[in-house]
């Protein structure tokens, strides 16, 4: 933690209230996100237990399994996930707009633009917590493999048509989740936790309802008492009233109501099932009905205050400005969006179960480039995150005292002005550490020549500029900063570069087990059936 | 075992183990081998001898190090050995790409192109750079320097341009990390985020391991203790005796907690200079003072270290002592503090920038000295690993009263991850062994 963040979270105790870590927000938000609350079973792996998902805060789409160890009302369950999601994402994916992309060709080797389509904007996706996230991710990964009727009439328990699809999807959006900076599936406490600080530790900041207490809190009294509140409140059944936001149940709900509604809704098939005549058949057939009304209004009850929570959370964020970079991460999410839509349409296999080595070590790379960018990005959209740094001694604010012109010693000689800063600040400056300014939204770089004090106090910096004045002898106007002009150096570049390109994964080298061949055949055959699975 | 010591001749010992490693490097049928060194038991040496014996069998050789410091060492030893040997020094496009020592060396040809160096002895450059080489012949050898703390999939991006390679690294630093979580891929034999070496092993397990069994840095008072707390399964000697290396100083102590100290550690090797109990920043500023005072006074007090390099007693000068930190803004911190006493020309930095460099004396501010908690990062053996094996003479560290209890208070929570091996021992494990040692060379100072 910074020494910033520990300041902000000294300060959120002392008054009671979340403090703001940002001036803007650093994420993009579409205006029609598509929210999704779900519930899982307790003690079943991924056994979806209910669902409100939508993107009108005032009419969620409830789903419900009424049993969840039935496989026909989970597949059910899913289909109806399916109906709800995937219209929405379908509807992002036919607008696309010309873009052009460089790609090698391989004829060739070189680098060549070509045309494609870009998708003007991508679906959304939103989620109450960071499990809410995993839940998807595997919700995605239980679904994709299954075989449905049309790609294999012999295999058992088809699954409905457009589960595997969906499966595919979320398991794009739950992968993409985990690039820093990306926005296509967000988690809910992420977004807030990023932008306010709490007078809570970081594992209580992971309860959706105790963190809205902090940043806005209901009676706006302290935040602390109404965060203590939402932790442990209970009505007089014993029942949380705000209940956790899932996917897990709180246990006090799951013994107390859901699992004598459960057991009423069993109890009800059974006798469904043995009903002897029409008449019977009838009755029980209405008891069963009610038995899963009960269970959906049980669902609804304890999902919904999670859905306003996640609604109001996204009104705080939408009450910031966007971060000027945050429009750029967007246009990634937006190829990313693309490019899976494209591999669905080219009738790709889904996604193996495993990386190979080379998609591995390309996915770890780019994650670190991004990481990198963001971190940066923020800092340049932000000037409360730039302190951060400033007292972190990776950044810096000096005003120019003087510019002497110099040139570099070689047969055409090029501009290397020599550009007096003084600071209060303290900087980790060594032997020519590189430092970036933006210029006009570009990084210029130069180099750190000495530092002396000043005599008015502070430091007195020499920096080299080594980059962006132009091709001719004299700088380009406006390239060199003038004395008076108040500069903002950092020590981190604004656009790092990504990684070596690696070999194919056909061209897997010996020390990384050579090429993948019959290890990914294997990994995108769907699961192997077993006893297990048809219980 | 007062008899097995009296035995074992640490020259003929390496000798032997440098043999093996040259044998399978040279005459074996194995794509790789891989040796394991602890601190200072002559790797670079090694890779050298190894480098010139390949050129001169004319083998076609590159030379894969981690760091351009690294790099430019290598290429001066190489010259140095072997001053007529043509060898290449593949540099970034960067300005002073390269040490400008290497533009003095004639046979040392220097390109930003690997097609400008076709064709030398033995090319040399850092993995970064290697991994943009593409569309050449493969190397027939490569040697990986410093294999432990390359990356997977750095090693990934550059297996393709040698046929086989000699790895060579110290298991006990610190491991190679990733800015971002990499758990996803956690317990895979590839995962992009282990080191180089165990990606390698995990897919070829049959090759050759050789291992480095003397240390000639560490002196006999560290080398037990370090084998010990951070190769426990791999145990390894000092080259030199007790008593063969010694620390003297011209001017008697002045009783202060940091004369003391220094006398002590003079005396065995180790010094613990103990500040009150308490919970400070990561900058606690009477740490990093008490840190500064030592050094200065280290150099005050004239000190100078005898040892099997020269017959007489060499001055411990500004050069020759480091200061250790686990955090940069600790490192910066204590330099600002040596630049208000005075002091120029000591090395102060973070385990990281120390590691393969060595020193006759080191002060090292305790990684948890001072902390309310301890995390992974603080706990991680090879940081205190490093700190704890720079140093040719002795070694003192900087701490406040507590760690013992904040060690227990502690214990290491980090998932079990299905498929990865557990590393022995744990950074828990480690300090404490560290801890019980130094205690018994425990300074108490409240400045």
């Amino acid at each position: 933690m910074s020494l910033i963040t520990t300041l902000a979270r000294l300060e959120a105790v002392e008054s009671g209230r979340a403090q703001p870590l940002t001036t803007v927000r650093h994420r993009h938000l579409t205006g029609r996100p598509l929210v999704l609350v779900p519930l899982a079973t307790a003690g079943e792996a991924g056994a979806p237990l209910g669902a409100l998902v939508g993107t009108d805060r005032e009419a969620p789409r409830l789903l419900a399994v009424a049993q969840p160890r039935d496989r026909e009302l989970r597949f059910a369950f899913l289909a109806e996930l399916a109906e709800a999601v995937l219209p929405h994402i379908e509807s992002y994916a036919g607008v696309v707009e010309p873009a052009e992309r460089s790609q090698i060709d391989p004829e060739t080797g070189k680098k060549t633009k070509v045309e494609v389509e870009l998708c003007t904007d991508a679906a959304q996706l939103i989620v109450p917590s960071r499990a809410g996230i995993d839940f998807v991710r595997l919700l995605g990964r239980s679904m994709r493999f299954r075989r449905t009727a049309e790609d294999d009439p012999d295999t058992p328990y088809p699954a409905p048509a457009r589960v595997p699809l969906l499966g595919r999807w979320l398991t794009h959006y739950a992968e993409r989740a985990r690039v820093p900076g990306s926005s296509l599936l967000l988690a809910t406490t992420d977004l807030l936790n990023r932008h306010w600080a709490t007078g809570q530790s970081s594992l209580e900041d992971q309860h959706l309802g105790a963190l809205l207490a902090w940043i806005a809190p209901s009676d706006g009294g302290s935040g602390a008492e109404a965060a203590l509140r939402a932790e442990l409140e209970r009505d007089r059944e014993g029942q949380l009233l705000c209940p956790p936001a899932g996917p897990a149940t709180d246990p006090a709900f799951d013994n107390r109501l859901l699992a004598p509604a459960i057991e009423a809704y069993d109890r009800a098939r059974t006798a469904l099932a043995a009903a002897e005549d029409g008449l019977a058949a009838d009755a029980l057939l209405a008891e069963l009905a009610r038995a899963e009304r009960q269970i959906r209004s049980l669902l609804a009850k304890v999902a919904l205050p999670t859905w306003d929570a996640v609604w109001r959370g996204l009104d705080l964020l939408a009450g910031l400005p966007e971060g000027a970079r945050a429009e750029d991460r967007w246009t990634r999410d937006r190829w990313s969006f693309t490019a899976h839509r494209d591999r669905v349409l080219a009738g790709e296999p889904p996604q193996p179960r495993r990386d190979d080595a080379v998609t591995a070590a390309q996915k770890l790379a780019s994650r670190e480039a991004a990481q990198a960018q963001l971190d940066a990005q923020e800092a340049l959209d932000d000037p409360l995150v730039l302190a951060g740094r400033r007292l972190a001694g990776e950044a810096f604010v000096g005003e120019v005292t003087g510019v002497e012109m110099a040139y570099s010693e070689s047969k055409r000689p090029s501009p290397r002005p020599l550009v007096t800063v003084r600071t209060d600040e303290h900087p980790h400056l060594g032997g020519r550490t590189k430092v970036y300014r933006s210029l006009d939204g570009k990084p210029q770089t130069a180099e750190f020549v000495s530092g002396t004090p000043a005599e008015e106090g502070g430091l007195l910096l020499v920096l080299r500029i080594t980059d962006r004045m132009g091709r001719s002898k004299e700088p380009a106007p406006g390239s060199v900063p003038e004395p008076g002009d108040r500069t903002v150096w950092t020590l981190f570049e604004h656009d790092p570069r990504g990684g070596p390109k690696l070999p194919d994964p056909e061209e897997t080298p010996w020390t990384h087990g050579g090429p993948p061949g019959a290890a990914v055949e294997r990994a995108e055959r769907p699961d192997p059936v077993t006893a297990e699975d048809l219980l | 075992m007062s008899s097995t010591r009296a035995t074992f001749d640490p020259g003929a010992e390496a000798t032997r183990a440098t043999d093996a490693i040259l044998h399978d490097t040279l005459r074996g049928s194995s794509r790789g081998v891989v040796v394991d060194s602890p601190p200072g038991a002559g790797k670079s040496t090694l890779v050298v001898r190894a480098a010139l014996e390949l050129a001169a069998a004319g083998r076609p050789l590159m030379v894969i190090a981690q760091t351009n410091a690294q790099v430019d060492d290598l290429v001066v030893r190489l010259a140095e050995k072997e001053p007529g040997l043509p060898v290449g020094r593949l540099h970034s496009n960067d300005s002073d790409p390269y040490d400008t020592v290497l533009d003095g060396l004639e046979n040392v040809r220097k390109s930003a192109k690997a097609t400008d160096l076709a064709g030398l002895d033995i090319v040399i450059s850092t993995a970064a750079k290697w991994a943009h080489v593409k569309n050449v012949e493969p190397w027939g050898h490569a040697i990986v320097d410093e294999a432990y703390q390359m990356r997977s999939d750095a090693l990934l991006a550059v297996a393709g341009l040698f046929e086989r390679a000699l790895f060579v690294g110290d298991p006990g630093q610190l491991d190679p990390f990733s800015i971002v979580g990499a758990d996803q891929w956690a317990g895979l034999s590839y995962d992009p985020s282990a080191s180089a070496v165990s990606t390698l092993l995990a897919h070829n397990p049959e090759l050759p391991q050789h291992r480095l069994p003397v240390s000639w840095r560490l002196p006999a008072s560290a080398a037990p203790l370090v084998s010990d707390a951070f190769y426990p399964y791999t145990p390894f000697r000092s080259g030199t005796a007790h008593g063969e290396r010694r620390l003297a100083f011209a001017v008697p102590s002045d009783g202060s907690g940091p004369d003391r100290v220094l006398d002590e550690a003079a005396e065995s090797g180790w010094g613990l200079l103990e500040l009150p109990a308490r919970h400070t920043p990561r900058t606690d500023p009477e740490a990093v003072r008490a840190v500064a005072r030592t050094v200065r006074r280290l150099l005050d007090r004239g000190g100078a270290a005898t040892s099997e390099r020269s017959p007489h007693p060499v001055p411990v000068t500004a050069d020759r002592v480091a200061v250790g930190t686990a955090h940069r803004d600790q490192a910066a911190a204590v330099r600002a503090a040596l630049a208000e006493l005075g002091v120029t020309g000591v090395a102060v930095d973070t385990a990281n920038r120390l590691q393969g460099r060595e020193f006759d004396v080191t002060v090292v501010l305790h990684p948890l000295s001072g902390r309310p908690d301890a995390t992974a990062f603080h706990l991680e053996t090879g940081r205190l690993c490093v700190l704890a094996s720079r140093h040719r003479h002795a070694c003192v560290v900087v701490c406040r009263e507590g760690v013992a209890e904040l060690l227990d208070e502690h214990p290491s929570t980090e998932p079990v991850q299905l498929g990865v091996t557990v590393k022995f021992p744990d950074g828990w494990d480690a300090n404490h062994s560290v801890l019980a040692h130094l205690a018994e060379h425990r300074v108490r100072w409240r400045p």
